[in-house]
C-alpha cells in the first residue's frame, strides 16, 4: 500500500482537509457553547457547577482515546515495521496530553465545590495522573533520542505498557470504592444523565475530536514536510 | 498471507504485553487494601486490630442523623448493613446532605467512632434538571 503512498498528493489534500475541519470545529464548538453555557439546565444538586462537566468529561474520553489509538499503532509498527504508523502515532500525542491535562484542572476545579477537595490520591484520579506520565513519557521518547530507530522503538513499548492503565482509568470507579462517582453515560447499563445535558456533552465531544483531528493533520503536515526534505519521494 | 517474521513478531509482542499487565494485574490484587480510597463502616467493624493511623470511611449519611450545634456536627455513615457515628469540627462541603454519600476523614476511637479532620461529599452519577428531580420526588 505505502508503496503508493505520494508525498506531495498527501500534502496537498491534508491542506485542504485543514481549512475545511478548521470551519466545522468553529461552528460545532460555538453551537456546544451555547449548548453548554446557555441553553442546558442547571444541575437539581450541584446547579451551575454542573457546566464544568461540558470540558472534562469529554477531554478525558479524548485523552483516553487518542492514547488508545497511538497503543494500538504501536503494536503495528512492531509487527509490520510500518513508518508511516509511527508518523500517524507521533502526531497524535499532543493533543491528547492536552486534553489529559484539561481533564485533570478542570476535574481539580470541579472537585473543589462538589466534594470539598482540589485533589484525591483515589483510583481514577491517580491512574489518570499515570497517564499524563505515560504521554510525557511517550513525547519526551521522541526527543531524546537522536537515532529515529531507536526513538520509534523506545516511544511505542512506552505506548504498549501505557495500554495496560487505559482499562484501569475506566473501570477504576467499578473495581475499587473512589471518591469520584462512576460513569454516568454507559452503553450496556442505563445512562443517568438528563437528555438535556447530553445534547451539549456530545456535541462538546464532537468539538474536541474535530481539534484533536486539526491539531493531528498539522503534525502529520510537519512530519511529511521534514521527510520531503530529506529528498525522499516516498516513504 | 503474513510471512513468518511478522507471525513471530505478533507472538512475541503479545507474551510481552500480557506478562507485564499480568504482573501490574498481580500487583493490584496484592495491594487492594491501599488502592480503595475509603473503607465502609462493615470494613471498619471487622478490622482485627483498631489502627491509630489516619483512616477514610465512606458510605451514605443516615437520614435524620445530622445533629449540629454551634461548633461541632455530628452524624452517623450507614452502608446499610453497620454504622459508624462521626463527629466533626468545620464547614462541610455544599453536596453534604443525609441520604448522599459521604467520606470522612480522621481517626478511629473505636470500631463505631470515627473523630474527622476532614469531611468530603461523595456525589452520585446522577446529573438532571431540578424540575426533573421535582417530578420524581412527586410520582415516588
Amino acid at each position: 500500500m505505502l508503496k503508493y503512498f505520494n508525498l506531495n498528493k498527501t500534502l496537498l489534500t491534508i491542506n485542504r482537509l485543514r481549512k475545511f475541519i478548521f470551519a466545522i470545529f468553529i461552528t460545532v464548538l460555538l453551537v456546544g457553547l451555547f449548548e453548554a453555557l446557555v441553553l442546558s439546565p442547571e444541575d437539581y444538586k450541584q446547579s451551575d457547577s454542573v457546566r464544568i462537566m461540558y470540558v472534562h468529561v469529554p477531554s478525558a474520553w479524548i485523552s483516553l482515546g487518542i492514547f488508545s489509538l497511538i497503543s494500538i499503532l504501536s503494536f503495528g509498527i512492531f509487527i509490520f515495521k510500518n513508518k508511516n504508523f509511527s508518523l500517524i502515532a507521533k502526531s497524535l500525542a499532543p493533543s491528547g496530553f492536552l486534553f489529559n491535562i484539561i481533564a485533570l484542572v478542570t476535574g481539580s476545579i470541579w472537585g473543589r465545590p462538589t466534594w470539598g477537595t482540589w485533589w484525591a490520591w483515589d483510583a481514577r484520579i491517580t491512574s489518570m495522573l499515570l497517564l499524563a506520565i505515560f504521554y510525557l513519557m511517550y513525547i519526551l521518547s521522541w526527543r531524546i533520542f537522536d537515532n529515529n530507530d531507536k526513538a520509534i522503538k523506545v516511544s511505542s513499548i512506552v505506548a504498549i505498557i501505557g495500554l495496560i492503565n487505559v482499562p484501569i482509568v475506566k473501570f477504576s470507579v467499578d473495581w475499587w470504592s473512589t471518591l469520584h462517582q462512576p460513569a454516568s453515560v454507559n452503553l450496556l447499563k442505563e445512562t443517568t444523565i438528563h437528555s438535556s445535558m447530553l445534547v451539549p456533552l456530545f456535541i462538546m465531544t464532537a468539538a474536541f475530536a474535530l481539534f484533536s483531528l486539526l491539531i493531528f493533520l498539522m503534525k502529520y503536515n510537519t512530519e511529511l514536510i521534514k521527510i520531503k526534505n530529506k529528498g525522499l519521494d516516498r516513504l | 498471507m503474513y510471512g513468518k517474521k511478522v507471525k513471530l513478531r505478533t507472538f512475541f509482542i503479545l507474551l510481552i504485553f500480557l506478562s507485564v499487565a499480568l504482573t501490574i494485574f498481580l500487583i493490584f490484587k496484592a495491594l487492594e487494601e491501599n488502592v480503595v480510597y475509603f473503607k465502609s463502616p462493615t470494613e471498619v467493624k471487622n478490622l482485627t486490630e483498631l489502627t491509630t493511623k489516619k483512616i477514610r470511611v465512606g458510605g451514605m449519611v443516615k437520614k435524620n442523623s445530622i445533629i449540629t450545634n454551634d461548633t461541632q456536627i455530628n452524624f452517623i455513615i450507614t452502608d446499610f448493613k453497620n454504622e459508624l457515628v462521626v463527629t466533626f469540627k468545620g464547614s462541610v462541603p455544599n453536596l453534604f446532605e443525609e441520604g448522599k454519600g459521604v467520606v470522612a476523614e480522621g481517626f478511629l476511637k473505636d470500631r463505631s467512632y470515627l473523630k474527622a479532620i476532614k469531611i468530603l461529599a461523595k456525589h452520585d452519577e446522577n446529573y438532571m434538571p431540578p424540575e426533573v428531580s421535582e417530578a420524581l420526588k412527586e410520582s415516588q
